[in-house]
């Protein structure tokens, strides 16, 4: 059994919940133990590194103090949350007098996405993967700070990402290709611009949808959000009929897995993935 | 997302070498930046725009300058308020405070009860963290100490 240390980040603990649970639900079944970290505070996210420097490095580095208690690899699912947290780790090594916790920069932060990419875990999943997802095509979609910048998430290929597709293409789908993979869904502008959010957003369901795809994948909760709960008032905009499930890759894991609790998971979709996944004959 | 810029992230850079303070600080675009790192990736003089538009928002707020776009500075406030009174951003708490603040009560009323009823809305906060020791962030950061 391999073990972990686990930040599952604000919006985890609220909108997203379906995105914990079932990397919660994957994780079990392929033997990985998640440790929770104690106490731990919100990582300061879209706000703190847009206010003042050394608040966003205070409010990532008292978490991966925590972390650091133990020699367990840290693994995060939020993009934010990682994105935070790596540059705190790249301060801690270049500007040490800037961590006033007991951080050293000494623990491997993980992407959930990177993480479950990996060589071994693929194997997990080949091995015990009970139903294929054949025949449903996916777009693929990274955002942003899950590739960029590449020096804090070592991504070598961040304008056109490849990993989620060779996973998705592991599980039996067939990802579609498509130019938009890595654009800006216009992130935490939701509650303040939701215009601009609107018009990104709906660009990405456009293209996924002239590309053919079936549903769109991703591993940022706020991405997420951007994109399936927004989809009938870009119907009512544009006039389009979007309706494009968008489903968080641990998810599809799962589904292959045969998860018992898939579909309490996409019961929690604004479009609904159930629909569609049944038409395709995978539910 | 430079379509919704008053001033295009290469002319910011311009101004700043021009010492155009007032001008670059009262941009909407710093703002508007959501740091996607799309230009910082790709800059041809390897110059990391995405981290200097936090650098200019920093210094936007404390400069006194009316801010180009009225609601996001409200916003990243309301945020930071959160974390310091729970320790965790609780959604609810957090849109309803900001809602408070601008006046604007309804808009995505509709979505908010939509997403409610797909639980995905949380009525109350998980847990409260962090205690002491996000109090300490606090105060150093109001007082600017470790600034």
């Amino acid at each position: 059994m391999k073990e972990i240390s686990y930040y599952p980040g604000c919006s985890l603990h609220g909108t997203a919940g379906e995105y914990d649970d079932s990397i919660r639900g994957v994780s079990n079944l392929l033997d990985i133990k998640l440790h929770e970290l104690e106490d731990w505070t919100c990582c300061g996210a879209s706000s703190a590194h847009c206010t003042d420097e050394q608040l966003a490095i205070d409010l990532a580095a008292r978490n991966l103090a925590i972390a650091e208690k133990s020699d367990r690899e840290l693994l995060v699912p939020c993009v934010a949350c990682y994105s935070r947290f790596k540059w705190a780790e790249k301060e801690s090594k270049e500007h040490p007098e800037k961590i006033h916790f007991s951080y050293r920069g000494n623990i491997p932060i993980r992407y959930v996405l990177d993480f479950f990419c990996e060589g071994p875990i693929l194997e997990e999943i080949k091995k015990k993967m009970t139903k294929p997802l054949s025949g449903l095509k996916v777009a693929c979609y990274y955002g942003c700070l899950t590739v960029r910048p590449p020096k804090m998430t070592g991504i070598k290929e961040y304008e056109n990402p490849q990993h989620m597709d060779h996973l998705m293409e592991l599980l039996g789908a067939e990802p579609i290709p498509w130019s938009y993979k890595a654009d800006c869904c216009g992130a935490s502008l939701v509650m303040t611009r939701t215009d601009i959010v609107r018009r990104l957003s709906g660009k990405l369901l456009s293209m996924a949808k002239e590309a053919e795809a079936d549903c769109l994948v991703t591993g940022c909760p706020m991405c997420h959000a951007n994109l399936d709960t927004r989809q009938e008032e870009l119907d009512k905009e544009v006039g389009e009929n979007f309706n494009i499930p968008v489903l968080y890759f641990t998810e599809l894991i799962g589904l292959s897995l045969g998860h018992k609790d898939v579909k309490k998971w996409l019961s929690h979709h604004i479009t609904d993935p159930i629909k569609a996944l049944s038409a395709k004959g995978l539910m | 997302m430079a379509y919704a810029m008053d001033i295009l992230p290469n002319q910011i850079l311009r101004h700043i070498q021009y010492d155009h303070r007032e001008r670059v600080l009262s941009s909407k675009t710093i703002w508007i930046c959501a740091s996607c790192y799309t230009c910082s990736v790709r800059c041809p003089n390897n110059i990391d725009i995405a981290k200097i538009m936090d650098t200019l928002r920093g210094l936007a707020i404390h400069s006194g300058i009316k801010p180009g776009e009225k609601d996001i500075p409200i916003f990243h406030s309301v945020f930071l308020d959160t974390i310091k009174s729970k320790g965790r951003i609780h959604e609810l708490s957090l849109i309803l405070q900001f809602k408070f603040k601008t006046k604007d009560f309804f808009k995505d009323a509709g979505l908010g009860l939509k997403m409610y009823r797909k639980g995905k809305i949380k009525l109350f906060p998980s847990k409260f963290g962090g205690g002491r020791e996000i109090k300490e962030i606090f105060n150093a950061f109001e007082k600017g100490e470790r600034r």
